[in-house]
C-alpha cells in the first residue's frame, strides 16, 4: 500500500497563518475516515511544531506520511538548532522573547506535547544548522 | 435526514454563489440547477442568505398549519421581540400571538432561564464545555469534529424544554390528551426548523411544527394595529431575553471564562483551534451558526444589531430573572439529552481506510491536472472538490470546461482566463 505524503510550508513570524497546515492535515485525516483521537493527537503535534518553526526557526516545512498503521509527522527546519535537549523536554521551559511570550506563545510546553501526544518522537537537531522533528503515531 | 433547506427549482439559475458560500461544501450545480448534498447539509442558512435569486427557502409549515389542532399553544424564540422596534412591547406581542390562534404561550426565553439553573453542574465532559444551544452547530461538530461531541453540553434546547412543560401543563388543565395539543416553535432560522422534526439530542420530536418569525410577523403588524387592548406580561427575565443575541447565555449561566462566536466561518475556525489543543483559559464556549446569534437567524425580519438593540430596551423593565408563569416552573425531572450526539461521518471517503487511501490518491493525481481556479462551472465549490466528485462518481472529468476541448488533456485556458503575460 502505497503511502500518501503531505507537505505544508510553515512561514516565520507568522503567527496568524500557524494552524493552517494543521487543519488542512486534519480535513485530509477525516477523510481518510481515521479515528477521531488520532486526528486530534496528530492535530495537536502538528501545531505545536509549526508554532515551533513559526517562533524559533524563521518557518520550516511540515511532512506527514500516512500508512495503514501509522502517521509520521515531520517538522523541517533550518533555525539554529537546540543546544540543550534535555532543557528544552522540560514542562514550561522556553527560550522565546517577551514578545511572543506577549502574545500568548513561549510557554515552554511545545516539545512537551509534542512527546505527550506522539507514540514515538525523534528531534534531530545541530546548533547552527537547524532542527528535524519526527513523530510517530499509531492508528489503532 | 430531513433538511429544512429546500431549493426552489423553477427560480434557481444555477449560478455558483450558492455552492461558494456553503461552508461543509454541501451543494453542487446538477444540470443548471442546485442540488443539496443532504448527509453534508447543516442547515445553517448560509445559502439562503447568499442566493441572488431567491431561491432557497426553508420548508416552513404557513401558519394555517395549526388549524389541524383545536388546542395550540406557542413557543416564542426571543428573537421575535427584537422585531418591531417601538412599535410593540413584548406585551403586546404575546397579546397578538394570541389572538392568531393560540391559546397557550410558553416562551424559549423562560425556558431558557430555567434550564440554565439547572444544566449547571450536569456537565461534566472535557473543558471547554461547548453551548448545545444551536442545532447547525450541532450538527457541524457530528459532522466535522467528532472529538469535540464530548464537549457539548447535553442539554436539550430551550424550545424543546419549553414544549415539554407545555404539553404537560396544558393537558393537566384542558383534561386533553397530550397528542391533542399542537405545540408550535415559532423560529429564527432553518436549523431550528429542522431541529422541530429531527431534535439532535432527543430521541424524538417534543414540537409539533415551526412557524418563521418572518411570517409571524407580518400577521402580528396586522392584528396588533386593531389592538384589543389586551396586555400580557412575559414570563421571561431580562437575562432569557439576552440568549437571543451572542453572549447573553453566558450572562445567565454566570459562566466566567467565556467566549461567544457568532457566524458559521467564526465558529468552524474556533472548533479548529480548540481541535488543536488552544484556547486552554476557556472554560464555556457559546457558538452561534448566524451572526450576532439568533437575531441573526436567516427568517427575521430586522437586522440583527438593530434587534439586539430593540430587546435590549425592551428588557430594561424587566427583573433579571423572570416569574414562573403559564407553568414553566413546576416540578421537571430531566433536561439532559436523551439521545447521545453521534459521528456522522460524511467526509470520509470510504468506510474501508485502504480504499479511502487508494481514492485519496487518485484525487490528488486528478486535482492536479485540473487547472485550480477554482471556475465552479462544473458545479463543484472548487477543484479538489470536483477530483472528488469524480473520484466519488458524483461528477466526471468532461465536467470540467478545461476537459472538454481535449478529452482527458487539460486545455489551455479560455481568454478572459488568460494572464496578459501568457498571451
Amino acid at each position: 500500500m502505497e503511502t500518501i505524503k503531505l507537505r505544508y510550508p510553515v512561514e516565520g513570524g507568522d503567527f496568524i497563518g500557524a494552524g493552517e497546515a494543521s487543519s488542512q492535515m486534519k480535513m485530509t485525516l477525516k477523510k481518510l475516515g481515521l479515528p477521531s483521537d488520532v486526528v486530534r493527537r496528530a492535530a495537536i503535534c502538528m501545531y505545536e511544531g509549526e508554532i515551533n518553526m513559526v517562533i524559533h526557526a524563521d518557518g520550516g516545512s511540515a511532512e506527514v506520511e500516512v500508512d495503514l498503521d501509522q502517521i509520521t509527522l515531520r517538522m523541517i527546519d533550518h533555525g539554529p538548532g537546540i543546544p540543550n535537549l534535555g532543557k528544552a523536554m522540560e514542562e514550561g521551559f522556553s527560550t522565546a522573547g517577551p514578545e511572543v511570550r506577549s502574545l500568548g506563545f513561549g510557554a515552554g510546553m511545545g516539545l512537551p506535547n509534542m512527546k505527550r501526544y506522539s507514540d514515538a518522537m525523534e528531534i534531530d537537531t545541530q546548533v547552527g544548522r537547524g532542527t528535524t522533528v519526527t513523530m510517530r503515531i499509531r492508528i489503532g | 435526514m430531513e433538511h429544512s433547506v429546500h431549493i426552489d427549482l423553477a427560480r434557481c439559475r444555477g449560478c455558483t454563489t450558492c455552492i461558494k458560500n456553503c461552508p461543509t461544501e454541501a451543494i453542487r450545480v446538477r444540470d443548471g440547477q442546485a442540488a443539496i448534498l443532504a448527509d453534508r447539509c447543516i442547515d445553517c442558512g448560509s445559502c439562503i442568505r447568499v442566493c441572488p435569486h431567491r431561491a432557497i427557502h426553508p420548508a416552513v409549515e404557513p401558519l394555517k398549519g395549526m388549524e389541524r389542532f383545536a388546542c395550540r399553544v406557542a413557543v416564542p424564540d426571543p428573537a421575535l421581540y427584537g422585531q418591531f422596534g417601538q412599535m410593540a412591547d413584548i406585551g403586546q406581542i404575546l397579546a397578538g400571538i394570541k389572538q392568531l390562534g393560540f391559546q397557550y404561550i410558553f416562551e424559549s426565553a423562560r425556558s431558557a432561564e430555567l434550564l440554565a439553573r439547572h444544566a449547571r453542574g450536569k456537565c461534566e465532559g472535557p473543558l471547554p464545555r461547548i453551548s448545545s444551544s444551536c442545532p447547525a452547530v450541532l450538527r457541524l461538530i457530528r459532522l466535522r469534529f467528532p472529538h469535540l461531541i464530548d464537549h457539548v453540553e447535553p442539554v436539550m434546547l430551550p424550545m424543546e424544554f419549553a414544549a415539554i412543560q407545555a404539553r404537560r401543563a396544558v393537558a393537566e388543565e384542558t383534561g386533553l390528551a397530550p397528542e391533542e395539543i399542537g405545540v408550535f416553535a415559532i423560529v429564527p432560522c432553518a436549523a431550528k426548523v429542522t431541529a422541530v422534526r429531527r431534535p439532535e439530542g432527543l430521541a424524538q420530536p417534543v414540537l409539533d411544527g415551526a412557524f418563521s418569525i418572518q411570517e409571524l410577523c407580518l400577521e402580528l403588524v396586522r392584528t396588533m394595529a386593531q389592538d384589543q387592548g389586551e396586555h400580557l406580561d412575559t414570563a421571561a427575565g431580562s437575562s432569557g431575553i439576552f440568549t437571543a443575541f451572542a453572549g447573553g447565555e453566558s450572562a445567565l449561566r454566570g459562566e466566567r471564562a467565556s467566549l461567544a462566536v457568532d457566524g458559521i466561518r467564526n465558529v468552524i475556525e474556533m472548533l479548529e483551534e480548540i481541535e488543536d489543543g488552544r484556547q486552554s483559559g476557556v472554560e464555556f464556549l457559546e457558538l452561534w451558526a448566524c451572526t450576532q446569534g439568533c437575531v441573526g437567524g436567516c427568517l427575521n425580519v430586522e437586522n440583527p444589531y438593530v434587534a439586539r438593540l430593540h430587546l435590549s430596551a425592551l428588557a430594561a423593565a424587566l427583573p433579571g430573572e423572570g416569574g414562573g408563569s403559564m407553568g414553566a416552573d413546576q416540578e421537571w425531572d430531566d433536561v439532559t439529552f436523551t439521545r447521545t450526539l453521534q459521528y456522522s461521518p460524511a467526509f470520509r471517503l470510504d468506510e474501508d481506510r485502504a480504499a479511502a487511501m487508494e481514492k485519496y490518491r487518485r484525487i490528488d493525481v486528478l486535482a492536479e491536472q485540473l487547472p485550480g481556479l477554482h471556475c465552479g462551472a462544473c458545479g463543484a465549490p472548487n477543484c479538489r472538490a470536483f477530483a472528488e466528485d469524480v473520484v466519488q462518481g458524483r461528477a466526471s472529468e468532461g465536467d470540467c470546461i478545461f476537459f472538454q476541448q481535449e478529452e482527458n488533456q487539460p486545455a489551455g485556458l479560455p481568454p478572459s482566463f488568460l494572464r496578459r503575460e501568457d498571451q
